[in-house]
């Protein structure tokens, strides 16, 4: 297992028999991954492999000959065509730099170099969307080892320095611009790598490695969380520990006012700083959750410390008791309704992560060790909870599971179910899918596991494509109650084909589980069928490890199973009768 | 150090780059006599000699590395330098 933080050395040493290892694992899903090299690419592919098994991962590579990477994107190349590739990752460099500016330039034509340079990787970009429709990871250029004018290098337009600047920042605008594009930020790595090291001339002259041999697995785990975020595979929970982690002291000993926290110390700002670092990511849509060895009155008080950053409110879950951590955090789970690989466990004591990575091998516990100066940067370069995308269910999210809980505790005052779900005055909107929405719609589609009939996969672009195809009947469903706005939590998409439709993508959110919101898009999509004089509908479930708790939906919607295969996928159908009603659902449609 | 005590630790390295800890390395080994010892492990080989010993090969080194005995003369003669 590969642990954090990464030791590149030793990981480039033993790849061969971690990757040994993580081939061992069943259950592993096939992404086909192209690289385009703009230097020696061979340590790169390795280290991805190792981090994208180490996920369930397996990448299928396809490389071009050495920095052959224009032509071969620009032009028809039959092979990368029948390869087909998931991703296309485009590992360049500041090696790859057509010219730098020359001293004589006016700035006019310094400004049509950059130009020049940037619309070559559009051309590659425009390439790859037209032909392939597919994610792209792009490197963006670190900066050079020597600067010609010393300081001025960075300002004066003749610079180089300035240069790369001025081409990142307009890289990192097309990536805004474009959905499909994804920056690995090398000028991020190299700098924290140090600039100084990452220039190995010795390799470079040798073997072509644009890079530090020991920066190789670094940067390849910075591709691989990217990859890993575009299918959904970041960590959702962040679990942390309290005492000597969220606040230096013990707050069953030492008490509210013996707590280090706030600026009076240097020990209190040091644990400061991490509470803010973990308040950023709640912000960002990382749901926090403790789990702490305490009284539970005394590990609340702690957070009613006045220079307490984080609040009772920022965590979607408290267990503070005495039981083990590792049933703690099994607990935790299972009322978020995420799995267990999902979570990350923060704490300071090297004897409790030991336990629960011992028995819970799917959590991800990093060596966060016991000084609170480095847990930031320690937690920060795991990659965990790398995002590609910030959308309003994201900055929601943590407000999500804060409703839930009201739920949960207001269902309690109900003897009868259905009541319950009446007093929730839940209100729907389901609908085709429409541009706002593709975003969320995306990155439903790609990390839904359990409530998931079929487990396609489709990416943004293709989400795009369906969604304006006349062949599909889509639909999402939003889900909004008096506690509040679940956001957009389930999809259909049914091809039509012969006047009949094929459900290909159902899907739902298991936040919203039990309320019967099957019911109301199966209802919708009942009607839509109709409206386009469409009486058949076909059902495919598909079953993976995950996602047994739909395998009788089709049943419980009034299909008729049609076939059974050795995998045990099922095939239903369901004729429309002209009297049509399903009401079986307590949730206002699009009032 | 020893020549001995260098080569035993270069078979450890090997032993891991190819994932074979049955792997005998003498002085005469050479790429013909491994299978997979290509131009990439054959930088991997290299990168953990350099880690194992902490120190750094030259463009020219490199470029001799045809048989462990000559990997092991030059490791020797840094280390050598190293602890003068």
């Amino acid at each position: 297992m590969i642990k954090y933080p990464l030791d590149p050395n030793y990981l480039l040493r033993k790849k061969n028999s971690i990757r040994r290892n993580l081939l061992q694992e069943t259950n592993l899903s096939e992404k086909r991954i192209a690289i385009l090299g703009g230097s020696t690419i061979a340590e790169v592919k390795d280290m991805l492999e190792l981090f994208l098994l180490q996920d369930g991962i397996k990448p299928i590579f396809f490389e071009f000959e050495y920095n052959r990477y224009y032509e071969n994107i620009i032009f028809h190349n039959s092979e990368l065509e029948e390869f087909s590739p998931d991703i296309i990752y485009i590992h360049t460099s500041n090696v790859n730099i057509k010219r730098y500016p020359s001293i004589h330039e006016s700035e006019s034509e310094i400004e049509a170099l950059l130009t020049s340079e940037i619309d070559r990787f559009k051309q590659m970009w425009d390439s790859i969307a037209s032909r392939y429709a597919c994610p792209v990871i792009q490197n963006n250029f670190e900066l050079p080892h020597y600067r010609g004018l010393g300081n001025f290098d960075v300002y004066d337009i003749h610079g180089r320095t300035r240069y790369i600047s001025e081409l990142n920042s307009r890289f990192s605008e097309q990536a805004r611009l474009r959905s499909s594009l994804y920056i690995n930020d090398i000028n991020y790595l190299a700098a924290w790598f140090g600039l100084e090291r990452w220039y190995d001339k010795t390799f470079w002259y040798s073997y072509k490695y644009a890079m530090n041999y020991e920066a190789i697995p670094l940067l390849a785990d910075s591709v691989a969380s990217i990859i890993k975020a575009i299918y959904g595979k970041s960590k959702k929970c962040l679990v942390l520990d309290l005492d000597n982690t969220l606040w230096g002291g013990v707050i069953g000993d030492d008490g509210l006012n013996g707590i280090q926290i706030g600026n009076e110390t240097p020990e209190g700002e040091a644990f400061t700083e991490f509470q803010e670092y973990c308040k950023i990511l709640k912000e960002r849509g990382v749901i926090l959750a403790v789990c702490s060895k305490n009284d539970e009155v005394n590990a609340r008080e702690g957070f009613s410390h006045p220079d307490s950053i984080l609040k009772l409110n920022d965590f979607s879950v408290f267990q503070a008791n005495w039981e083990p951590k590792y049933e703690n955090i099994r607990n935790i789970a299972e009322s978020l309704n995420i799995s267990l690989n999902s979570l990350v466990f923060a704490d300071d004591n090297a004897m409790e992560r030991e336990i629960v990575q011992s028995q819970s091998p799917e959590i991800a516990v990093p060596a966060l060790g016991n000084n609170v100066t480095k847990y930031i940067n320690i937690l920060d370069k795991t990659g965990y909870f790398e995002a590609v995308s910030l959308s309003s269910e994201d900055i929601m999210r943590s407000s999500f599971y804060m409703d839930n809980n009201l739920r949960k505790e207001h269902q309690i005052e109900f003897a009868n179910y259905d009541d319950f779900l009446k007093s929730l005055e839940m209100k729907s909107e389901i609908k085709a899918f429409a541009p706002v929405y593709l975003d969320r719609i995306t990155h439903l589609i790609n990390k839904t596991n359990q409530f998931n009939l079929t487990t396609r996969r489709y990416n943004q672009a293709e989400i795009e494509s369906i969604s304006n195809n006349s062949r599909y009947i889509t639909l999402y469903g939003r889900l909004l109650d008096k506690f509040g706005d679940n956001g957009l939590i389930s999809i259909i998409i049914g091809e039509i084909r012969n006047f009949e439709i094929h459900i290909d993508i159902w899907l739902m959110s298991c936040r919203v589980l039990k309320r019967k919101m099957e019911n109301a898009m199966f209802n919708q999509l009942v009607f839509r069928a109709k409206k386009q004089k469409i009486t058949t509908i076909y059902g495919y479930y598909y079953p993976t490890n995950k996602n047994s708790m739909v395998s009788g939906l089709f049943e419980q919607m009034g299909f008729t199973k049609i076939g059974e295969g050795d995998s045990g996928n099922t095939t239903w159908r369901f004729e429309i009768p002209t009297d049509f009603c399903n009401t079986d659902f307590l949730i206002n449609v699009n009032p | 150090m020893i020549n001995n005590q260098v080569l035993n630790r270069i078979e450890l390295i090997f032993h891991d780059i190819f994932d074979d800890d049955t792997l005998k390395i003498g002085r005469n080994t050479n790429a013909t006599d491994i299978k997979g010892w290509d131009s990439l492990a054959q930088i991997s080989l290299i990168v953990a000699f350099e880690k194992e010993f902490k120190i750094k090969f030259s463009l020219e080194e490199l470029a001799k590395f045809n048989e462990v005995g000559d990997i092991v003369d030059i490791i020797n003669k840094k280390i050598e330098y190293l602890m003068a």
